[in-house]
């Protein structure tokens, strides 16, 4: 692909598009959410650690998010979701669809580097029911354990032989593999997930940034440079994940001397730039007390990623999935790799996010149709008085 | 999307936007049970402690048809941050655009007081645009900002130059006809200047009118790069809405301004500029009307205001098709077609700020093109990725 193509769509290295020459390699986040505890340390390091004002003391009622979302001053934001056993039952189905469907595995199953898994996708169902095919590392699937024997006041015995029949009768359904699993899906389920900027591969924020105040770091990330941004906002509405957004006068000063920094300018993540460039972790991930928020090289990322959904899926937890790392979507892939636990949307991600300058070209020739119309209709309105 | 069995407890929002048809129900279950919706009919719609609050930006759970889960009814992206001015600029500029074609026009078959008054209207109204859009600005002492860089991929930026390069050459021809209007000496510096400027008024009439077309065209471009839902699927459609709308409003403005014995070629780019608005404004409706994303321009203030404008629009074109020729006719049909013109433009501006703010319109239409695509095969191109 040519260099011009490559600027608005596709996959690309995104550091040497934008001219760095001999860039470190492309760095990332990879964000598992099946690990996340909600404790929210991630938020409020990247508050401490950019001086990032106040921008609301709210309780919103929405499980233990009063944070909202993402915004202006808000870089982090660790997401809630009650679920109960019928929304689990509809995510773990949208993800065995999603295995059914035949997604592509991280990078595509051609290409992918070191081929590190096996076809286990294309093995067979062999001896479903038979209650003897543990997974390789032994334990069994699901979210039960099979019933401890009945020393000290265990279960009684009419419970256990239940059990075992189910298990092997696979009652509570197989993993993607054909495990029996054990135990039936729990009542309830809490989803916390910590969101954070993208850093697109085809950046939308950036390509439209009509003053370059919005720029690609050596490291593959989107910053924004906060003496240049004029505050035209333009990049908030060219956003599909709605991360970067404008300081209003309305946040409220952390510090000593009440002076709110920035305001009126676009504001997101920076992947912690400045860190960056002492060699530093970004500091959510260096807070992180569960390792949920994972801070690398974006290749070891996105491998990291793709061996939790393997191992999440022998254990039975089908609803386990992947959000960015497929560098074919539509904003190219991106620099923050997640794992999800049900579809985007309930976190309040978009399903499909396209970024919006890959159809620009298309933008301008419909453009300049309707110009040189313009221009022949005022043409023929005044030849047409000369007849 | 909360699914707590004591949020069931909450009635279902009144006054909710009505849903349309299923779009891609069953892929993911909306979320409510049959007994929680029970319960809440039974809750009725009184007020207790626990829904005083019940309503705002969260989503009821107690949704029958909810075609897809959100984060608790909270936008997927954020809408840009743009008030009236940005609209008001649209408007303006038009009027910019096609006064400037009328101008060369008027000025290439010798209408002088045509000439005159849309010169001069071209130049107001590139003054009040671009203050318009400084005023917008996060920080408006940064505006120059934008001049320091050209960059094809925003069309903020290309927009910038372009109405740099208008505003230009309606200087100079603004200059011509003020020298014209001022009586000044034959001889002296004055005369000198008087007669530069007339060697150089064809130059810059053609100047003019080369920068008009793409003045008129690019804000339908500065739109549709943007996430927001109306503008971007619109992209096809919006151009000739807008220069369809720079058409009529400048030809309604001088249509008050000049007499009907020089306004016989505007009466007909009027006329052309009503029809191509009445239909590229159609085809945007059916086209969003496919992808379901039709109820920001239908209802609410934006859709208000556009079928306003487009009752303004018939109506001051029936005026300027059967009476243009009487004086008081064609200043009450120029009026109506420069109203329709400025609500075209504000409606538009709004149903995009709507359709941003509401996950549905980011979610449903997301979730039915990767419906689309997978039942056509296509997987490789997913965000979501498994194993």
């Amino acid at each position: 692909m040519g260099y011009l193509a490559r600027q608005l769509g596709g996959r690309t290295d995104p550091a040497p598009d934008a001219g760095w020459e001999e860039p470190p390699s492309r760095k990332g986040f990879f964000t598992d959410t099946s690990i996340c505890i909600g404790c929210k340390a991630c938020e409020v390091a990247c508050k401490e650690w950019n001086a990032l004002p106040l921008d609301g003391l709210e309780l919103s009622g929405n499980s233990y998010d009063n944070t909202g979302g993402l915004g202006a001053s808000t870089w982090r934001h660790v997401a809630f979701v009650e679920q109960s056993q019928d929304r689990i039952e509809a995510a773990r189905e949208s993800g065995r669809r999603l295995v059914d469907l035949g997604m592509p595995s991280v990078g595509a199953p051609s290409a992918a580097p070191g081929g590190s898994l096996p076809d286990r996708a294309g093995s067979p169902q062999e001896g479903a029911g038979g209650g003897q095919n543990l997974p390789k590392n032994g334990m069994p699937a699901g979210y039960g354990t099979l019933p401890a024997p009945p020393e000290d006041h265990g279960p009684s015995l009419g419970d256990l032989l239940t059990e075992k029949d189910a298990v092997e009768n696979g009652a509570h359904g197989t993993t993607v593999d054909g495990t029996p699993m054990v135990g039936p899906l729990p009542e309830f389920r809490w989803l916390m997930a910590s969101d954070v900027c993208k850093h697109c591969t085809h950046a939308g924020c950036l390509d439209v940034c009509p003053t370059g105040a919005l720029f690609r770091s050596e490291h593959g990330t989107v910053v924004v440079q906060a003496d240049i941004c004029n505050g035209c906002g333009y990049c908030v509405g060219a956003c599909p994940f709605g991360v970067i957004e404008r300081r209003t006068d309305s946040a409220a000063s952390v510090r000593a001397d009440g002076h709110v920094p920035n305001v009126g300018v676009a504001q997101k993540c920076t992947l912690c730039y400045d860190r960056l460039q002492h060699d530093q972790r970004p500091a959510c991930a260096q807070t992180c007390p569960t390792t949920s928020i994972r801070f690398g090289e974006r290749e070891e990322m996105v491998a990291a990623a793709r061996e939790r959904v393997v191992q999440l899926h022998e254990q039975g937890f089908t609803e386990a999935r992947l959000y960015g790392a497929n560098e074919d979507d539509g904003v190219g892939g991106t620099g923050s790799v997640f794992l999800l636990l049900d579809e985007p949307e309930v976190y309040g991600l978009p399903p499909d996010p396209v970024c919006a300058t890959s159809k620009l070209a298309e933008m301008f020739r419909m453009a300049g149709w309707a110009g040189t119309g313009l221009l022949a209709a005022a043409a023929a309105a005044f030849l047409g008085g000369r007849r | 999307m909360t699914t707590s069995p004591f949020d069931s407890y909450r009635p279902p929002e009144e006054g909710r936007r009505r849903r349309r048809r299923s779009g891609v129900r069953g892929a993911v279950s909306g979320a409510v049970s049959d007994a929680a919706q029970g319960v809440a009919d039974r809750a009725g719609r009184g007020t207790s402690w626990l829904n005083r609050d019940g309503g705002g930006r969260r989503e009821a759970p107690a949704v029958p048809d909810a075609e897809f889960s959100s984060y608790y009814g909270r936008g997927v992206i954020k809408p840009v941050p743009w008030d009236y001015k940005i609209p008001a600029y649209l408007f303006v500029g038009g009027v910019a655009a096609g006064s400037g074609l009328i101008a060369t026009g008027a000025a290439a078959t010798g209408r002088e007081l045509l000439r005159r008054n849309s010169r001069l209207t071209a130049m107001a109204g590139v003054a009040v645009s671009g203050a318009f859009l400084v005023a917008d600005l996060g920080r408006p002492e940064r505006f120059l900002n934008m001049m320091r860089t050209v960059k094809l991929t925003s069309p903020m930026s290309v927009g910038t130059w372009i109405l740099s390069g208008f505003a230009a050459f309606s200087g100079v021809t603004t200059a011509t006809e003020v020298a014209r209007l001022v009586p000044h000496p034959e001889h002296g510096p004055l005369g000198v200047i008087a007669r530069l400027l007339d060697a150089v008024d064809a130059p810059a009439a053609v100047g003019q009118a080369f920068f008009a077309p793409p003045l008129a065209a690019y804000t339908a471009v500065l739109l549709s790069d943007t996430v927001a839902p109306v503008w971007f699927e619109s992209r096809r459609e919006l151009p000739f809405v807008f220069v369809g709308s720079a058409a009529l409003a400048s030809s309604g403005v001088q249509m008050v301004l000049t007499p009907t014995s020089q306004t016989g070629p505007v009466r007909r780019f009027a006329l052309l500029g009503v029809a191509t608005e009445l239909v590229a404004m159609h085809r945007l409706e059916e086209h969003l009307e496919e992808l379901e994303l039709d109820e920001p321009v239908r209802t609410g203030e934006a859709g208000a205001k556009l079928r306003l404008a487009k009752v303004l629009t018939i109506a001051g074109g029936l005026g300027t098709l059967l009476a243009g020729r009487s004086r008081a006719v064609a200043v009450a049909s120029g009026l109506a077609l420069a109203g329709a013109s400025a609500l075209t433009r504000f409606g538009m501006v709004e149903a995009g700020i709507e359709s941003a703010k509401d996950p549905r319109f980011t979610v449903g239409p997301q979730k039915r093109r990767l419906e689309e695509r997978r039942a056509a095969g296509t997987v490789h191109d997913s965000t979501v990725t498994v194993r």
